[in-house]
Protein backbone atom coordinates (compact mmCIF):
# COMPACT_ATOMS: atom_id res chain seq x y z
CA UNK A 1 0.00 0.00 0.00
CA UNK A 2 1.20 3.16 -0.91
CA UNK A 3 1.50 5.97 1.83
CA UNK A 4 -1.60 7.53 3.20
CA UNK A 5 -1.75 10.34 5.28
CA UNK A 6 -4.69 12.48 7.19
CA UNK A 7 -4.27 15.17 9.17
CA UNK A 8 -6.61 16.51 12.15
CA UNK A 9 -6.20 19.02 14.54
CA UNK A 10 -4.73 19.00 18.43
CA UNK A 11 -4.95 22.44 20.09
CA UNK A 12 -2.49 24.42 17.79
CA UNK A 13 -0.90 20.89 16.94
CA UNK A 14 -1.98 19.20 13.71
CA UNK A 15 -1.08 15.25 13.59
CA UNK A 16 -1.00 13.62 10.35
CA UNK A 17 -1.98 9.90 10.59
CA UNK A 18 0.45 8.31 8.22
CA UNK A 19 -0.21 4.58 7.09
CA UNK A 20 1.51 2.94 4.24
CA UNK A 21 4.95 3.00 2.52
CA UNK A 22 7.22 5.69 2.60
CA UNK A 23 9.53 5.02 -0.52
CA UNK A 24 11.09 6.36 -3.45
CA UNK A 25 8.67 7.36 -5.72
CA UNK A 26 4.51 8.18 -4.78
CA UNK A 27 5.25 7.87 -0.66
CA UNK A 28 7.68 10.02 -0.46
CA UNK A 29 6.49 12.66 -2.69
CA UNK A 30 3.34 12.45 -0.95
CA UNK A 31 5.08 13.10 2.50
CA UNK A 32 7.03 16.13 0.81
CA UNK A 33 3.55 17.60 -0.27
CA UNK A 34 1.31 17.34 2.53
CA UNK A 35 4.84 18.89 4.79
CA UNK A 36 5.08 21.53 2.08
CA UNK A 37 0.62 22.12 2.71
CA UNK A 38 1.06 22.33 6.45
CA UNK A 39 3.86 25.00 6.34
CA UNK A 40 1.99 27.25 3.93
CA UNK A 41 -1.87 27.10 5.32
CA UNK A 42 0.11 28.13 8.23
CA UNK A 43 1.25 24.95 10.67
CA UNK A 44 4.20 25.18 12.29
CA UNK A 45 3.42 22.84 15.13
CA UNK A 46 3.57 18.87 13.34
CA UNK A 47 3.27 15.75 14.78
CA UNK A 48 3.92 12.31 12.69
CA UNK A 49 2.07 9.42 13.60
CA UNK A 50 3.87 6.59 11.73
CA UNK A 51 1.51 3.38 13.60
CA UNK A 52 0.78 2.51 10.48
CA UNK A 53 3.55 2.84 8.65
CA UNK A 54 5.36 -0.53 8.37
CA UNK A 55 8.12 0.04 5.93
CA UNK A 56 10.56 2.62 4.97
CA UNK A 57 13.69 2.74 2.51
CA UNK A 58 16.48 5.26 1.89
CA UNK A 59 14.74 7.61 -0.20
CA UNK A 60 12.12 7.88 3.12
CA UNK A 61 14.56 8.41 4.66
CA UNK A 62 15.71 11.39 3.38
CA UNK A 63 12.37 12.95 2.83
CA UNK A 64 11.83 12.35 6.47
CA UNK A 65 15.11 14.56 7.11
CA UNK A 66 14.05 16.90 4.67
CA UNK A 67 10.66 17.64 6.25
CA UNK A 68 12.31 17.78 9.61
CA UNK A 69 14.84 20.33 8.42
CA UNK A 70 12.15 22.53 6.26
CA UNK A 71 10.38 22.66 9.15
CA UNK A 72 12.98 23.34 11.90
CA UNK A 73 13.88 25.95 8.99
CA UNK A 74 10.62 27.40 9.63
CA UNK A 75 10.50 28.24 13.05
CA UNK A 76 8.44 25.50 13.78
CA UNK A 77 8.91 22.15 15.58
CA UNK A 78 8.28 18.18 13.93
CA UNK A 79 8.43 15.43 15.85
CA UNK A 80 7.35 11.56 15.39
CA UNK A 81 5.26 9.34 17.88
CA UNK A 82 4.13 5.91 17.23
CA UNK A 83 7.18 4.30 15.20
CA UNK A 84 6.68 0.57 14.63
CA UNK A 85 10.28 -1.61 15.04
CA UNK A 86 11.07 -1.24 11.28
CA UNK A 87 10.97 2.10 11.63
CA UNK A 88 12.60 2.70 14.55
CA UNK A 89 15.22 0.24 13.44
CA UNK A 90 15.88 2.35 10.70
CA UNK A 91 16.26 5.09 12.36
CA UNK A 92 18.37 3.71 15.09
CA UNK A 93 20.83 2.25 13.02
CA UNK A 94 20.95 5.68 11.02
CA UNK A 95 21.57 7.52 14.25
CA UNK A 96 18.45 9.45 13.34
CA UNK A 97 16.58 8.09 15.96
CA UNK A 98 19.28 10.77 18.23
CA UNK A 99 17.86 13.57 15.76
CA UNK A 100 14.40 13.28 15.61
CA UNK A 101 12.28 13.97 18.61
CA UNK A 102 10.72 10.93 19.39
CA UNK A 103 7.78 10.95 22.07
CA UNK A 104 6.67 7.37 23.47
CA UNK A 105 3.13 8.68 22.92
CA UNK A 106 0.19 11.11 21.67
CA UNK A 107 -0.53 13.15 25.00
CA UNK A 108 3.22 13.33 25.81
CA UNK A 109 3.90 14.43 22.44
CA UNK A 110 1.04 17.28 22.32
CA UNK A 111 2.64 18.44 25.96
CA UNK A 112 6.01 18.35 24.32
CA UNK A 113 5.06 20.99 21.79
CA UNK A 114 6.35 24.73 23.07
CA UNK B 1 32.54 -33.32 -6.84
CA UNK B 2 32.23 -29.69 -7.21
CA UNK B 3 28.49 -27.94 -5.98
CA UNK B 4 26.64 -25.96 -8.63
CA UNK B 5 25.87 -22.68 -8.30
CA UNK B 6 22.12 -21.95 -9.21
CA UNK B 7 21.47 -18.78 -10.88
CA UNK B 8 18.53 -16.31 -11.80
CA UNK B 9 18.65 -13.20 -14.14
CA UNK B 10 16.49 -10.79 -14.28
CA UNK B 11 16.71 -7.59 -16.69
CA UNK B 12 15.04 -4.50 -15.46
CA UNK B 13 14.18 -1.61 -17.14
CA UNK B 14 15.67 1.87 -16.03
CA UNK B 15 12.16 2.76 -13.97
CA UNK B 16 10.37 3.37 -10.87
CA UNK B 17 8.53 0.23 -11.30
CA UNK B 18 11.87 -1.62 -11.00
CA UNK B 19 12.72 -1.09 -7.51
CA UNK B 20 9.50 -3.18 -6.04
CA UNK B 21 9.34 -6.11 -9.05
CA UNK B 22 13.54 -6.35 -7.68
CA UNK B 23 12.21 -6.80 -4.01
CA UNK B 24 9.08 -8.85 -4.93
CA UNK B 25 11.32 -10.90 -7.11
CA UNK B 26 14.51 -11.49 -4.20
CA UNK B 27 12.07 -11.68 -1.49
CA UNK B 28 10.31 -14.13 -2.99
CA UNK B 29 13.04 -16.05 -3.77
CA UNK B 30 14.92 -15.92 0.02
CA UNK B 31 11.20 -17.44 1.34
CA UNK B 32 11.32 -20.56 -0.72
CA UNK B 33 15.22 -20.63 0.02
CA UNK B 34 14.17 -21.16 3.95
CA UNK B 35 14.77 -17.50 4.85
CA UNK B 36 12.98 -16.40 8.05
CA UNK B 37 10.81 -13.07 8.19
CA UNK B 38 13.36 -10.85 9.40
CA UNK B 39 16.09 -11.57 7.15
CA UNK B 40 13.76 -11.74 3.94
CA UNK B 41 12.75 -8.46 4.98
CA UNK B 42 16.29 -7.34 5.08
CA UNK B 43 17.51 -9.28 1.81
CA UNK B 44 14.55 -7.52 0.01
CA UNK B 45 15.13 -4.12 1.53
CA UNK B 46 19.01 -4.62 0.33
CA UNK B 47 17.84 -5.25 -3.30
CA UNK B 48 15.72 -2.62 -3.12
CA UNK B 49 18.77 0.12 -1.94
CA UNK B 50 21.08 -1.70 -4.51
CA UNK B 51 18.05 -1.10 -7.63
CA UNK B 52 17.59 2.84 -6.32
CA UNK B 53 21.22 3.30 -6.47
CA UNK B 54 21.71 1.43 -10.03
CA UNK B 55 18.24 3.66 -10.98
CA UNK B 56 19.12 6.66 -9.41
CA UNK B 57 22.93 7.24 -9.66
CA UNK B 58 24.34 4.33 -12.37
CA UNK B 59 21.81 4.13 -15.08
CA UNK B 60 21.04 8.48 -14.31
CA UNK B 61 17.41 7.29 -14.98
CA UNK B 62 18.00 6.77 -18.33
CA UNK B 63 15.65 4.48 -19.86
CA UNK B 64 17.65 3.20 -23.17
CA UNK B 65 19.72 1.32 -20.02
CA UNK B 66 18.88 -1.26 -18.54
CA UNK B 67 19.77 -2.90 -14.77
CA UNK B 68 20.89 -6.67 -14.17
CA UNK B 69 19.40 -8.32 -11.41
CA UNK B 70 21.23 -11.63 -11.01
CA UNK B 71 20.15 -14.14 -8.06
CA UNK B 72 22.96 -16.84 -7.37
CA UNK B 73 22.81 -20.07 -4.34
CA UNK B 74 26.58 -21.04 -3.53
CA UNK B 75 26.48 -23.87 -0.98
CA UNK B 76 26.59 -21.68 1.76
CA UNK B 77 25.12 -18.15 0.35
CA UNK B 78 22.65 -16.48 -1.46
CA UNK B 79 24.81 -13.86 -3.43
CA UNK B 80 22.99 -10.94 -5.39
CA UNK B 81 24.33 -8.69 -8.13
CA UNK B 82 22.55 -5.48 -9.16
CA UNK B 83 24.36 -4.08 -12.10
CA UNK B 84 23.98 -1.17 -13.86
CA UNK B 85 25.25 0.45 -17.19
CA UNK B 86 27.23 3.84 -15.18
CA UNK B 87 30.23 5.09 -14.93
CA UNK B 88 30.72 2.21 -11.48
CA UNK B 89 32.26 3.78 -8.35
CA UNK B 90 34.23 2.61 -5.46
CA UNK B 91 33.06 1.59 -1.85
CA UNK B 92 35.77 3.98 -0.68
CA UNK B 93 34.31 7.36 -2.36
CA UNK B 94 31.12 6.69 -0.19
CA UNK B 95 30.56 9.28 2.68
CA UNK B 96 29.83 7.85 5.77
CA UNK B 97 25.93 8.89 6.35
CA UNK B 98 26.76 8.10 9.96
CA UNK B 99 28.89 11.36 10.30
CA UNK B 100 28.00 14.09 12.39
CA UNK B 101 28.15 16.57 9.23
CA UNK B 102 25.90 14.22 6.90
CA UNK B 103 23.84 12.89 9.78
CA UNK B 104 21.17 15.30 8.27
CA UNK B 105 22.07 14.80 4.21
CA UNK B 106 18.58 14.09 2.78
CA UNK B 107 20.29 11.59 0.42
CA UNK B 108 23.44 8.88 1.02
CA UNK B 109 22.36 6.23 3.13
CA UNK B 110 21.76 2.81 0.47
CA UNK B 111 25.01 1.80 0.47
CA UNK B 112 24.99 1.92 4.04
CA UNK B 113 21.71 -0.06 4.18
CA UNK B 114 23.16 -2.48 2.01
CA UNK B 115 26.25 -3.06 3.87
CA UNK B 116 24.01 -3.13 7.43
CA UNK B 117 21.39 -5.57 5.82
CA UNK B 118 23.75 -8.05 4.08
CA UNK B 119 26.85 -9.81 5.22
CA UNK B 120 28.80 -8.61 3.10
CA UNK B 121 28.68 -6.03 -0.13
CA UNK B 122 31.35 -5.69 -2.40
CA UNK B 123 31.47 -2.94 -5.81
CA UNK B 124 33.29 -4.90 -9.00
CA UNK B 125 33.04 -3.27 -12.38
CA UNK B 126 30.62 -4.54 -14.70
CA UNK B 127 30.44 -5.58 -18.36
CA UNK B 128 29.75 -2.53 -19.52
CA UNK B 129 31.86 -0.41 -17.36
CA UNK B 130 29.32 0.34 -14.57
CA UNK B 131 28.63 -0.96 -10.86
CA UNK B 132 28.35 -4.44 -10.15
CA UNK B 133 26.75 -4.65 -6.85
CA UNK B 134 27.66 -7.74 -5.00
CA UNK B 135 25.70 -8.64 -2.13
CA UNK B 136 25.87 -12.05 -0.26
CA UNK B 137 24.19 -13.64 3.00
CA UNK B 138 24.59 -16.70 4.42
CA UNK B 139 21.98 -19.50 3.94
CA UNK B 140 19.38 -20.35 6.97
CA UNK B 141 21.17 -23.49 8.53
CA UNK B 142 18.66 -26.91 9.72
CA UNK B 143 19.79 -29.45 11.64
CA UNK B 144 19.88 -32.39 9.86
CA UNK B 145 19.16 -36.25 10.69
CA UNK B 146 22.74 -36.55 11.83
CA UNK B 147 22.11 -33.51 14.07
CA UNK B 148 24.39 -31.51 12.48
CA UNK B 149 23.53 -28.38 11.24
CA UNK B 150 23.64 -27.34 7.64
CA UNK B 151 22.91 -25.15 4.91
CA UNK B 152 19.72 -25.96 3.30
Amino acid sequence: MSLQGTCRDAGDVVVVDFGGKITLGEGSAMLRRMIRELLDSGHRKILLNLGDVDYIDSSGIGELVGAYTTVRGTGGELKLVYLTKRVRDILQITRLYMVFDVQPDEAAALLSFR
Amino acid sequence: MAAQTQRLEVTLDTQLESVDLAENIVTRVAEAAGFGEDDVHKLGMAVREGVINAYNYGNCQDKKKKILLAVEFEPEQMVVHVIDEGCGFQLSDVEDPLADENLLRTSGRGIFLMRAFMDDLTVRRGPTGGADLVMSKKLPHRVSGNGRSQAE
